[in-house]
């Protein structure tokens, strides 16, 4: 509580504090070359990530084709590449989603007594659900495209965020800072906005983090299980889920996607845990 | 003293009461039936011991707490009858300085933010006058004027205090509560903070209920004083009557207790044995009772009647002609 009511780091610290933590400071340097092969993908491989060649199926990995190719003659290198691109979006797009809804509701049931009880039992309700089943469901009902896996990951996930959002708000509505801007006749919405919100960034760039990572891996798991994105779209997910027919004959078309979501979710977290460790102190023992 | 309206009450507080419902429907009697006055320019210090309910009554007069009965007759008008939205344009003329100097500047905003938002609230246009009126506001409190880009977290206690109490003239209140302001400080800086707040009240004409639990800082600044125990008024008078001739046991041990700068002084009271009793259950009759070295069984019968002792001095303590 009393980083929160102090708050005594702040936003330029922040990169010399992830530096003195080594394991945090290599997850943040890996995910930021992640992003950039799958921004920079044109450029570094030379071959079309959908360009079929049926003469070099199956291929293992070589100089030609680093990480080989896969049962039409794709180079799974380039593909891991342009994959990253969908699969860092969607875990993206999801953490952004799930931050809309999850802060609203937290903001909400901390901030008004009244509606503590009805909004913290429908998150109670909502994580009492297995992720992963109630992600499909969702996709089962909206139907299997790119923003529908994104809803249905950001209404799994939200709930998490609202908790977090939930518990700081109840601590920061009691402090005299926004007693004072009550006291000042400020309206509610910006008294939420800039003195309830803005005082729970750090908690909520945790929870983001670990978001971000669950959500690359529960698109994956999605995709593998076919009630993902389609499978025509490369993401780690659906690369996986073709490769595993071929698991005998040509193992790497599985192993590289599978490793670049390792690597991927393994660097979030290390991040996660340093921003948790330094941000939030009080996260670091529960969890 | 010639003009009638100097003795009309800015306010006056009757009836003052607010209820809690704690886990489980208990009630708790946080403040009970709490009454007193603050003229214009005056300054009425609040005393107690922690649970007395002082700072939930100087909360409830600016209803950050909503007061469970009572009336507030602010400037002519009832401002606990005022619906949440006219309460809003009551706002600016009421208000606090907090007793955590921590706690009550918002880490996030520069100190320029922290007061532009009081100035918001009095309507002021954005641009360089504001900056002016902002660096006019750092000086009054005795800050440079260039502190205001910088953040809360880089400002001393005392420096955080004046911050905040630039905050609450930013709004040119008629009032303000101070609920604690020095109590959080180190005892060196206490001094100054008190000094600044009553030249402050002086030249500004301020009218300020100063919320304490220490006696000495209330004598020094304080016109009149109201003493409150576990929710409710035990005296109230002017301070000068007050000090010299206590008329109330808790009074008389509140005074005892508080140090004085005087080591040949012989101590003439015990000082209070125990703890305040829970508001959730008060003590029957006199809420003092179960403290009080004068009880007698008639205290556990009646809840004193507030005597009017002259001179508005007021007492609520059925023995206390034998004091």
């Amino acid at each position: 509580m009393a980083a929160i009511a102090q708050g005594g780091f702040r936003e330029p610290n922040l990169l010399m504090k992830m530096a003195s933590r080594p394991t945090a400071m290599a997850g943040l340097v890996i995910i930021i070359v992640m992003i950039a092969l799958a921004l920079l993908a044109p450029v570094i491989s030379p071959y079309d990530p959908a360009q079929l060649a049926v003469r070099n199926r199956l291929l293992p990995p070589s100089w030609q084709n680093l990480f080989g190719t896969d049962d039409l003659g794709r180079d799974v290198f380039t593909r891991v590449l342009y994959s990253g691109r969908t699969s860092i979006t969607v875990g993206f797009a999801v953490v952004i989603f799930a931050s809309i809804i999850g802060v609203f509701l937290g903001l909400m049931a901390g901030f008004f007594r009244r509606l503590d009880a009805p909004v913290s039992r429908l998150i109670d309700a909502m994580m009492a659900f297995p992720d992963i089943l109630l992600a499909i469901a969702l996709v089962a009902a909206l139907g299997a495209s790119a923003t529908n896996v994104v809803i249905a990951l950001g209404v799994v996930y939200a709930p998490r965020l609202a908790r977090v959002v939930r518990a700081s708000t109840l601590v920061i509505r009691e402090l005299p800072y926004v007693e004072a801007a009550r006291a000042l006749g400020v309206p509610t919405p910006i008294i939420l906005v800039r003195h309830v919100l803005r005082n729970l960034t750090s908690p909520l760039l945790v929870q983001a983090t670990f978001i971000f990572a669950n959500a690359i891996l529960a698109e994956a798991g999605l995709s593998f299980l076919g009630v993902g994105i389609s499978p025509d779209i490369p993401t780690w997910g659906t690369m996986i889920s073709v490769g595993r027919q071929y698991l005998d004959q040509a193992p790497w078309i599985m192993w590289f996607p599978g490793g670049a979501i390792i690597i991927t979710v393994l660097s979030l977290q290390l991040v996660g845990d340093g921003l948790r460790d330094f941000l939030d102190p009080r996260l670091a023992k529960d969890v | 003293m010639t003009q009638p309206s100097d003795d009309t009450p800015l306010l006056s507080v009757r009836g003052l009461t607010k209820h809690f419902t704690g886990r489980g429907g208990q009630i708790v009697h946080a403040v009970e039936d709490v009454s007193f006055d603050i003229r214009r320019g005056t300054t009425v210090g609040l005393v107690g011991e922690s649970g007395s309910g002082k700072t939930t009554a100087g909360r409830s007069i600016l209803r950050l707490v909503e007061p469970s009965s009572g009336q507030a007759i602010f400037d002519g008008t009832d401002i606990f009858a005022l619906k949440p939205g006219e309460m809003q344009h009551w706002r600016k003329r009421l208000q606090i300085v907090f007793q955590d100097p921590y706690s009550s500047l918002n880490p996030r905003l520069r100190i320029e933010a922290i007061i532009g938002e009081a100035l918001d609230a009095r309507g002021y246009p954005r641009g360089a006058r504001r900056r002016e009126r902002i660096a006019e506001l750092l000086t009054l409190v005795g800050l440079s004027p260039d502190y205001s880009r910088r953040f809360p977290h880089e400002f001393s206690g005392g420096q955080r205090q004046r911050i905040g109490i630039a905050r609450a003239l930013a709004v040119e209140p008629d009032f303000i509560v101070a609920d604690e302001p020095v109590s959080a400080l180190d005892v060196s800086v206490q001094a100054q903070v008190l000094n600044l707040l009553g030249e402050l009240q002086q030249n500004l004409g301020l009218t300020m209920l100063f919320i304490a639990h220490d006696l000495s800082v209330v004598e020094y600044l304080c016109d009149e004083v109201v003493v409150m125990y576990l929710g409710r008024v035990m005296e109230r008078g002017p301070s000068r009557q007050v000090y010299a001739q206590p008329r109330h046991p808790y009074t008389r041990a509140l005074l005892a207790t508080a140090p004085v700068p005087d080591p040949t002084r012989k101590r003439t009271h015990v000082p209070l044995q125990g703890d305040i009793p829970s508001p959730i259950n008060p003590p029957s009759g006199c809420v003092f009772r179960t403290r009080c070295p004068m009880a007698i069984e008639a205290c556990a019968q009646v809840i004193p009647p507030v005597e009017h002792l002259g001179g508005n001095h007021h007492v609520a303590c059925i023995r206390h002609g034998e004091l």
